[in-house]
């Protein structure tokens, strides 16, 4: 079974579901066909990626009378930030920082 | 009907009475949300101001709505106000919470920004922050949790 950092993961594996991200991140809150005027997909190619960002919650939607509208849900990203860059990041910071001791010490000795 | 600036939604596991005593609670707030928590006796019509641990002044505002534990509003008023915006009543925060199954759709909506906001940016920036934090801190008891790749077993 996938684990909800799959989907997120998979939902971000493609390159025109990014490019719909990076376009509601330039626009948020566009309508199926608003998306769809800027991409070089059909329709059809577009609703099915949309979905697959639903279901990674990358894109959540909110109707306003009849039209849905599609936003850029960032949260998740972050989650997977905190959870796997932020932590290597500490680990980098360290080695660097046992790099300069070392190296600081030679200097002295 | 005026479309939402932002729309943010995260699922944590956890129950939305757990959720909104989070949301309300000095002590939990400020393990998520950048060190400040909202003073305030919550009540429809009253101010808020949000302080840090050192008494800074951060945001402030005015709650809308205070439906426990389902729905709360509340205008959102920077610490400096754009110029030209000194008599702009702040944009607005809705924050609604849905029990599904074991988990809790938290849904944060942001709009009723004054035209050209400069705030917009740093709001981008800052609620993403703010919800996974929250949901790290429900989940697993730490805001942000950063533990060494070889921690060892007790």
């Amino acid at each position: 079974m996938d684990t909800k950092d799959d989907t997120v993961f998979k939902a971000l594996a493609d390159s025109s579901r990014r490019q719909l991200l990076d376009r509601l991140y330039e626009k948020n809150g566009q309508t199926l066909r608003e998306l769809c005027e800027r991409m070089d997909m059909t329709r059809q190619a577009v609703t099915k990626h949309l979905r697959l960002l639903e279901a990674g919650n990358l894109v959540v939607t909110v109707w306003r009378g009849r039209e849905k509208l599609h936003y850029l849900n960032p949260v998740p990203i972050n989650e997977i930030a905190d959870r796997w860059i932020a932590k290597y990041d500490r680990t980098h910071v360290q080695a660097l920082d046992l790099l300069k001791k070392a190296l600081e010490d030679n200097d002295n000795g | 009907m005026d479309k939402p600036n932002f729309v943010y939604v995260t699922y944590i596991q956890t129950t939305a009475e757990k959720l909104w005593k989070a949301l309300i609670t000095p002590e939990f707030q400020r393990q998520y949300w950048f060190d400040i928590a909202f003073e305030t006796d919550w009540r429809v019509g009253s101010n808020f101001v949000a302080l840090s641990t050192d008494g800074t002044r951060g945001i402030s505002g005015k709650v809308l709505e205070f439906d426990p534990p389902h729905r709360m509003s509340y205008t959102f008023i920077p610490k400096q106000a754009p110029k030209g915006s000194e008599h702009d009543t702040g944009s607005r925060v809705v924050m609604q919470l849905e029990t599904l199954g074991a988990q809790v759709k938290l849904t944060v909506t942001h709009d009723h920004f004054a035209p050209g906001s400069t705030l917009i940016d740093s709001i981008s920036q800052g609620w993403p922050a703010v919800l996974s934090g929250l949901k790290s801190l429900l989940e697993t008891g730490k805001a942000l949790e950063i533990s060494g790749p070889c921690a060892s077993k007790k």
